[in-house]
């Protein structure tokens, strides 16, 4: 709420308040075609191609949870999430939050805005808020859209997890929703990256590159080889971790590390945005942004952040490597072979098995057990082993497999061809697609390679 | 609380890092005048409003706006509005969209705030509803100007208000300006336009390389204008001609830079020795058609004052171009830079008187 305040009997100008303000600064944003459009695109378009890709013979298999788009509508949520996270969101981010400051100075409107609203700082918390809101708008766009998409196009059925366990529908719908809600960790972080070039580069074309550019580099950076306590302190970590979130158990260490890291970057640039902000001098003609000093500002502490970071993850988690170990990898193969076998099995309407009457183990090398035994790359061979129930032999199939340096893995099995050769299985209905095929996993980073 | 004055200014100082922007300004605007401030690109006109408008506080030097000593940025007295470098419009909001979250911004609605009669004020009615993106510059500047009047000010801030206006649209803001000072409103507005600022005020301050060289009553400006070149139209040119040699006090002007006709004879004089050339035309006959000063004697004190001749070439360019050999230019702008304040001194006394 406004006040006028007196001194010496003389009414002072009155500042006005921050729901104002936000009022104001939303009904700029809205008014934009470009927001308009955006919002109707994200609440429409993630739908559209859920339904398309969910009726095609073809389905993304790249993508996480990809393949599962024909089986049940809680996968296209998932696929939209994983695109969202590298490409969609750091773009649309850019749009409102590198622009919502920087709009100013191309419009020349400071000086007006500050004459009306009175007070630097309230313009700031207003800016934050009206684009925050647009922003969690834009978010809740695709994962709306998509489920709704699935819901109608492929129905409401069980999803197959990371570690090949099946997810009961509701079960699957809560964990989507919370996949999506920790992805707002990472949102916000690179939307106060946004506000923070936008502030510091003003017209600069720059400010509204920053966050897509910044997210690249992150997700470039989750490509490559570096120890675990590095990646897990890099803010747009979350955007992989809720991966997670889809083993039995849940995966939750890197997760919250993620959030929580996020959410850091989120409040030390949006503090660092503020600062620079205030410390604008709006009556300087020569003074369109805060220059290279202020980025230089903005910069050190987020460097100085990570490193600390860094630090506090390899003081508190064991891991200081790659994360990938040979022991990880061959237990979360084996674990998930076992899920999906008996996904088989029922397919076949054999006899129904238990994980641990299979007792499924698997045997895995890296580079044909040349050189280190850990880390990513597509050269590891695995030989799963289970006992089937009442049968002397022991079952043995071949996988090769593609370990990413985020943990994720995709198995692509090599035969025998009645288990895991072929991309079909005949079922007494008809052929269907054989889950053991190919299948995607997770080595948790965090995770001890001893047995639990 | 001074109740004379809306503005008063003692000893303002304003820099941006190395560069005074403000030099020891001081000024007065009288309350319900409407107050002109000229000065060549760069000599603090913005930067002066920009502080009445409250974005900056003087690093040295008293100001009291209202009544209202002011300490802080953007903690001046309520009743202030106005806009420097432009209005700040919104290109996605319709004019009326923009006055109205404007109103909001206040927590008053398009009714209360009469965001219709400020539209009509300043005749954008017909295009009230129409996106500011497509607006002209001089509709851009009339929809700044009924931004500020939702504010019903006591002191009105303008920074270039004419520019790009048409003669219609000059018509309405001149006469809404008359309006609101006719109202006991107090206008403060700089513009380039000499003619503007001598339909419009009853006061003006130049300002050169942030100094007050001038303030004051526009008939003040007689004292500094000197002689003034005037053009005049009569029925016999060459009579006219050899009249206006044998007057005492006139000269006849022969410069490039003023347009030559046949019909036209441009003299340089002093009021009273040009009132004696016209009696002088009259007895002899010759009709006086027409009239004029070259310059308005505004825009001579403009020139007389700021070091500018009307070609664009500086006085203090010149000298420093004819200051002694082996000497550095800048020396000789320094020395005439002190010259030109003890010039400057005297003529403020002078129009003061």
């Amino acid at each position: 709420m406004s006040a006028t305040l007196e001194r010496d009997g003389v009414a002072t100008a009155p500042r006005v308040s921050v729901p104002r303000g936000y009022r104001f600064e939303l009904v700029k944003l809205v008014s934009q075609w470009r927001i308009r459009l955006l919002v109707l695109a994200c609440w429409l378009a993630p739908g559209l191609f859920v339904a398309g890709v969910s009726r095609q013979s073809t389905l993304p298999t790249d993508t996480l949870f990809g393949r599962w788009m024909h089986a049940t509508a809680w996968a296209g949520p998932l696929v939209m999430l994983g695109f969202a996270g590298t490409w969609a969101l750091p773009l649309l981010i850019s749009v409102v939050a590198g622009d919502v400051f920087a709009s100013e100075d191309r419009l020349g409107t400071w000086r007006h805005l500050l004459v009306a609203v009175r007070s630097p700082g309230r313009i700031f918390v207003a800016k934050s808020l009206a684009c925050l809101t647009v922003i969690v708008l834009l978010v809740a766009g695709p994962a709306w859209s998509s489920t709704v998409g699935g819901l109608l196009t492929v129905g409401d059925h069980p999803l197959t997890g990371l570690d090949g366990h099946l997810l009961a529908p509701g079960d699957a719908a809560r964990r989507v929703l919370l996949a999506w809600i920790c992805a707002l960790a990472p949102t916000l972080a690179l939307a106060a990256i946004g506000l923070l070039g936008s502030v510091a580069l003003g017209r600069s074309p720059m400010g509204l590159l920053l966050p897509p550019l910044f997210a690249l580099a992150m997700s470039v950076a989750q490509l490559l080889p570096l120890p675990v306590c590095v990646r897990l302190a890099l803010p747009g970590y979350a955007f992989t971790s809720w991966n997670g979130l889809f083993t039995s158990p849940a995966q939750l260490g890197p997760l919250l590390i993620g959030v929580a890291v996020g959410l850091v970057w989120a409040v030390l640039a949006t503090v660092l945005a503020y600062l620079l902000f205030l410390r604008r001098d709006f009556t300087n003609p020569a003074h369109d942004g805060s220059g290279r000093r202020a980025v230089t500002l903005g910069l050190l502490p987020l460097a100085g952040l990570t490193a600390l970071t860094v630090a506090i993850v390899a003081v508190a988690t064991p891991s200081t490597g790659s994360g990938i170990e040979r022991g990880k990898v061959e237990r979360s193969l084996a674990t998930a072979f076992a899920h999906l076998y008996r996904l088989q099995t029922g397919q076949l309407h054999r006899p129904a098995v238990t994980e641990a009457r299979l007792r499924a183990t698997a045997s895995c090398t890296k580079s044909a057990g040349q050189g280190a035994q850990e880390g990513a790359g597509n050269d590891w061979r695995c030989v799963v082993n289970w006992h089937l129930p009442g049968v002397a032999v022991t079952g043995t199939a071949v996988y090769q497999l593609d370990v990413g340096s985020d943990g994720r893995f995709v198995a692509d099995g090599d035969g025998p061809k009645e288990v895991n050769g072929y991309f079909l299985v005949r079922t007494p209905t008809g052929d269907a697609p054989n889950p053991l095929w190919q299948f995607d996993g997770n080595v948790e980073l965090l995770g001890t390679t001893s047995k639990g | 609380m001074d109740a004379l004055h809306a503005v008063r200014a003692r000893g303002i100082t304003k820099c941006f890092g190395d560069v005074v922007a403000l030099d020891q300004v001081d000024l007065e605007v009288t309350r319900g005048h409407i107050h002109g401030l000229v000065g060549p690109n760069g000599a603090g006109k913005t930067t002066l409003l920009g502080l009445l408008l409250g974005l900056a506080v003087a690093d040295s030097g008293r100001l009291e706006i209202l009544g209202t000593p002011v300490e802080r940025a953007l903690a001046g007295p309520d009743g202030v509005a106005g806009f420097v470098d432009g209005p700040g419009l919104y290109p996605s909001l319709t004019a009326r969209q923009n006055l109205t979250a404007l109103a909001a911004l206040r927590g008053q609605d398009a009714r209360t705030a009469g965001v219709d009669d400020v539209l009509d004020q300043v005749g954008l009615t017909d295009v009230a509803d129409d996106r500011a993106r497509g607006f002209s510059l001089g509709m851009r500047q009339r929809l700044g100007l009924a931004a500020v009047l939702l504010v019903r000010p006591r002191l009105l801030v303008l920074d270039e208000p004419s520019n790009g206006l048409d003669p219609a649209g000059k018509r309405h803001v001149h006469g809404v300006l008359t309006r609101l000072a006719a109202d006991g409103t107090t206008v403060v507005l700089s513009s380039h336009r000499m003619d503007d600022l001598e339909a419009l005020c009853s006061e003006v301050t130049i300002l050169a390389t942030g100094r007050v060289v001038f303030s004051g009553p526009l008939n003040g400006l007689a004292a500094v204008s000197r002689e003034l070149d005037y053009r005049v139209r009569t029925s016999d040119p060459r009579a006219a001609r050899r009249l206006a040699a044998g007057t005492a006090g006139i000269r006849t002007v022969d410069d490039p830079g003023v347009r030559q006709d046949a019909e036209f004879l441009v003299v340089r004089a002093r009021v009273p020795a040009l009132d004696e050339l016209v009696v002088k035309l009259v007895r002899s006959g010759i009709a006086v058609r027409e009239l004029a000063p070259v310059v308005s004697p505004l825009e001579a004190a403009f020139l007389a004052l700021t070091e500018q001749r009307s070609d664009g070439r500086s006085v203090a360019g010149e000298r420093d171009h004819a200051g002694a050999p082996g000497e550095r230019p800048g020396a000789a702008t320094a020395r005439t830079g002190q010259r030109d304040d003890a010039t400057a001194r005297t003529e403020r006394q002078e129009a003061g008187r």
